[in-house]
């Protein structure tokens, strides 16, 4: 039989405010445990919560973004449980009416082997805010289990999709979307290590071409996309195998174990928790109007989608040149300043998502945190454009660029890369290499196509590589024939 | 002294007649003296006292005097103050010791009030007789054998017997009117929302609100000028102008609409209350009222939907109570979930752990609509019949509660009996409103005691100045919250 997979996400997307969500406490990564902990983190007896507008702006920036509806009227609801690293015994969070309701985001699923790229539209269900929970700390004191607060009431917005991917690589792209979109609008920092965006991952199977979902199991707190495509390949196996066995699939939560790249079970259906959702009645509903929506769009910056169109119209992109430069914000920004400083559209995104980006990735860095600028990579496309320099050699200044070598032009001269554009010296040494390679010249005269070549490479070489070599194939054809 | 109005204390203590200091340390030496058959005080902390009393006597000497600076007030032990151990009458917050100060205590610190000590009160603001204390009953002063009534029952018992000059109170279904009518002084339970809830230990969140307690309506309207107002850590509190309650005191009932609500006098009603309620309308119509009759036909619901709302947010709300972070933990415990069992089974008593229960099943998967929904779908049917009758009438009267004060352990092993005692109070807070009750006279006990009798006085949302002016005419006329009881000691004490 053959199986498909059914996939959704449910993502906690850190939101970048200053403080927490009900409180005015601080929620800077790493600090020492406790010390952002204020009478509301911990729960003292008779604190309350206020709803921090920073976060609200948040939710209303990404409703904006995936085109959803924002509700004029959402409220806010207790989830109950018990944990030590929960100090009231709750978590605020949204239930019933989220601020955010349905949109949808598109997504750019790669090639895979044999399977071309392609787009695909992922609806969103609802995101909804809601508050962190601390952090239990083992083995920090001999024989004892420590609780940091310092993360309780950190504003989240929980963006959950349809089961509308069909494979790790649609969740995969999906998450990377959603990653780079959180960026891109300015409410998440991405940061995947410190815990600012972490999926759930709902996995199910079915026969291909059945209509009726499969159980589920929910895969936790993923956070890197390798281990997201682990895990989510090695649950559809399991789950496959399972059915194929005669097996039946339980409803459970499952933990993905980097080290052994296998999903096991934290709890079941059977043991999961009545939540006992109920308005919280310490916050008033949340309205926002269309004003308040208004204010927070004239804040936003351009959406991806629409850069992308601008790209194509303005510079005369390919729709996959022009996507592939709006996947983030920054590298659009680099982008066009390399075009604003003088540089070649089609050059400049060519050398940005191909040499540019395939140095930064070796060197595991980022486009904010290259070492060649957009105004020095422009510099270098404008000496290939004024022919100063061949392709060759501009490999060779990207290089020494790279390397803090000087300015372009100073690494041009000292490295003597230098292009020679003189017909008269360029005929010169043309007329030496046919002297010298008789023999070449009559294999060409006799159709041998190939001996041209020979022959292009034989002037360039006598060049030292500096000839232009438009040049030389324009002289040579003329001589030859 | 101990008699005197707040007015008339802040004019002795302006004019230097008195001191802070002289004027708390009678009341610490009283304390002193009564508390121990009383138990109205929890905790006392003379050196914290007399410090802030001196504080303000060099308010007074600089000129910077406000109306309650050097006044002793108690504080109804459900109100966080910095440094002051702070329980709730749970054996759960024993050993709390408050880091920060509520938003009241933050007002009467400001206004240069003095905190005289924290009053007894139900466990958790839960019970109406304030039986359910960890730290004992208390007893009723106009008759030792009685309750004083609760939640707020020891800022009662200090009101009453005079070992404060006033009190502050929570009431989330009566817990300061009720109280107030069986021993006999005046209670305000304001708006909801015009006192802020920030460092009030929460019982049912969507119920609370703090209130004066004090011997007149001219004291509640100088609390109410220190304790109302805007808080933005409240997102309850509500962004009004401050107002100043004392502003219609004086003004004439000359047209004034009273609305008697027929269910408010019907079965349930204790004979000789009811008289007493009878004589003080009759009081009104001379001082120029005029009577309507009206409705309330939901009355009868408020108490099932009270204990289904007010246990599922108390369920919550004392969540937070696991022995984690602070608050009572079990000595021994094998594992986290024992940890969480044995804390919350010792830390709690059996009126908290039942209504926790109540609670914890009404919010539960699958009975959450047949409870919770419906509760609050008749809650606003509650709140519509107010509306409705606040188009007939000005303000409603009734008795604050069926009877005079019962005996100590008597409604205790019945906890509907128990609850019954709210009947004609836990309305307001369902529909947010304000209501009083005010010294009406009093009624003789099957066993011959003479026992107060609280009028109650409900008003239309923010209508407190009103309603303050309403039981002040009420109170020139009358000398009943001008009566104290006879403190009689029991001999081994004396």
């Amino acid at each position: 039989m053959e199986w498909e997979v059914v996939i959704g996400l449910e993502t906690h997307t850190q939101l970048k405010t200053n403080t927490k969500i009900f409180s005015g406490a601080s929620i800077k990564y790493g600090a020492e445990p406790n010390t952002q902990a204020c009478e509301v983190s911990i729960a003292l007896p008779g604190v309350l919560p206020v709803l921090n507008k920073e976060a609200v702006q948040c939710a209303i920036k990404f409703g904006l973004a995936i085109n959803a509806h924002i509700a004029p009227r959402s409220v806010f609801a207790r989830k109950n449980y018990f944990y030590p690293d929960l100090p009231k015994g709750y978590q605020i969070s949204q239930f019933e009416l989220p601020v955010v309701g349905k949109g949808a985001v598109t997504i750019q699923v790669p090639a895979v082997g044999k399977n071309a790229a392609y787009e695909k539209v992922v609806n969103i269900t609802r995101a909804h805010l809601e508050e962190d929970a601390g952090k239990s700390v083992h083995g920090a004191v001999e024989g004892m289990s420590g609780i940091d607060l310092n993360r309780a009431g950190t504003p989240l917005l929980e963006i959950v999709t349809e089961p509308d991917m069909r494979s790790a690589a649609e969740a995969v792209a999906y998450a990377k979307k959603l990653h780079e979109l959180v960026q891109w609008i300015g409410i998440c920092d991405g940061n995947m290590q410190e815990g600012s965006f972490r999926c759930d991952v709902n996995v199910s199977v079915r026969p291909k071409g059945t209509e009726k979902l499969g159980t589920r199991r929910e895969i936790k707190n993923l956070n890197s996309f390798k281990f997201m495509t682990q895990a989510i390949e090695y649950e559809t196996r399991w789950q496959i195998e399972t059915l194929e066995d005669g097996g039946t699939i339980q409803q459970a939560t499952v933990l993905f174990n980097p080290d052994t790249g296998e999903t096991r079970s934290m709890r079941s259906k059977e043991e999961a928790n009545d939540y006992r959702y109920f308005p919280d009645p310490d916050l008033l509903p949340l309205v926002i109007s269309e004003a308040d929506k208004a204010a927070v769009k004239a804040t936003m910056p351009e959406l991806p989608e629409a850069m992308k169109a601008r790209f194509e119209a303005q510079y005369a992109l390919s729709s996959y040149d022009a996507n592939a430069l709006t996947t983030s914000r920054d590298l659009a920004n680099y982008f066009v300043a390399t075009v604003d400083a003088g540089a070649d559209a089609k050059q400049s995104a060519n050398w940005v998502m191909g040499t540019l980006a395939a140095k930064l990735n070796a060197a595991d860095t980022s486009i904010t945190d290259s070492p060649i600028n957009a105004q020095q990579l422009a510099q270098l496309l404008k000496r290939i454009g004024d022919n100063t320099i061949s392709n060759n050699a501009a490999k060779q200044v990207f290089e020494a660029l790279w390397n803090a070598e000087g300015s372009v032009d100073d690494i041009i001269a000292a490295k003597g890369l230098k292009q020679e554009s003189d017909s008269g010296a360029i005929e010169a040494i043309i007329d030496e290499v046919l002297a010298a390679n008789a023999a070449m010249v009559e294999e060409f005269k006799a159709g041998k196509e190939k001996a041209f070549n020979a022959l292009v490479g034989q002037a360039m070489k006598a060049s030292k590589g500096k000839a232009n070599p438009a040049q030389v194939n324009d002289i040579l054809k003329k001589k030859l024939s | 002294m101990i008699n005197s109005s707040l007015k008339q204390l802040g004019e002795m203590l302006q004019a230097k007649k008195i001191s802070s200091v002289e004027l708390t340390q009678t009341f610490l030496d009283r304390i002193q003296q009564y508390n121990p058959s009383i138990n109205a005080y929890i905790a006392l902390d003379e050196g914290k006292t007399l410090a802030q009393a001196k504080a303000a006597d060099a308010l007074i000497a600089a000129g910077n005097a406000a109306p309650l600076t050097g006044i002793p007030i108690a504080q109804k032990d459900i109100f966080c103050a910095k440094g002051w151990q702070t329980t709730c009458g749970s054996k759960m917050l024993a050993n709390f010791i408050a880091p920060y100060d509520a938003h009241i205590i933050t007002q009467f610190d400001a206004a240069g009030a003095v905190n005289l000590g924290k009053t007894n009160m139900d466990e958790f603001a839960m019970g109406s007789s304030n039986e359910t204390s960890y730290f004992g009953g208390v007893k009723n002063p106009w008759s030792f054998d009685r309750v004083p009534g609760g939640s707020s029952g020891g800022s009662a018992a200090a009101v009453a017997a005079r070992l404060c000059a006033a009190a502050t109170g929570t009431d989330t279904g009566g817990s300061i009117r009720q109280p107030a009518s069986l021993c006999g002084f005046t209670g305000l339970k304001p708006t909801y929302g015009a006192v802020s809830r920030y460092g009030m230990i929460a019982f049912a969140s969507s119920l609370d609100q703090a209130g004066p307690m004090a011997k007149s309506a001219e004291d509640c309207a100088l609390m109410m000028n220190v304790m109302a107002g805007f808080d933005e850590r409240d997102s309850t509190s509500l962004n009004r102008e401050k107002e100043d309650y004392t502003r219609d005191l004086s003004k004439p009932l000359q047209g004034l609409k009273v609305g008697l609500p027929k269910e408010y006098f019907s079965e349930g009603l204790d004979a000789s209350v009811g008289k007493v309620i009878e004589a003080a309308i009759a009081e009104y119509k001379k001082l120029g009222a005029e009577i309507v009759d009206i409705s309330l036909p939901n009355t009868g619901l408020s108490i099932p939907v009270y204990y289904v709302l007010a246990p599922a947010e108390a369920s919550s709300n004392l969540s937070r109570y696991d022995g984690v972070r602070y608050g009572h933990r079990a000595a021994e415990y094998t594992d986290l979930m024992d940890m969480y069992n044995k804390s919350r089974a010792e830390g709690f008593g059996a009126e908290v752990k039942r209504r926790i229960l109540i609670g914890t099943y009404v919010l539960s998967a699958g009975y959450y609509d047949a409870y919770y929904l419906k509760a609050q779908q008749i809650r606003r049917l509650i709140a519509q019949d107010f509306v409705e009758a606040f188009k007939k009438c000005d303000v409603i009267m009734g008795p604050a509660a069926p009877s005079t004060a019962f005996k100590a352990g008597e409604k205790v092993d019945d906890p509907v009996a128990m609850y019954l005692q709210d009947i004609y109070t836990i309305s307001t807070n369902l529909a947010g409103l304000p209501g009083m009750s005010i010294p009406a006279g009093f009624a003789q006990s099957d066993d011959g005691v003479s026992l107060p009798v609280g009028l109650q006085i409900i008003g239309n949302y923010f209508d407190e100045a009103r309603m303050l002016n309403v039981a002040h005419q009420y109170q020139q006329v009358t000398d009943w919250h001008e009566r104290m009881p006879e403190l009689v000691l029991p001999k081994e004490v004396k």
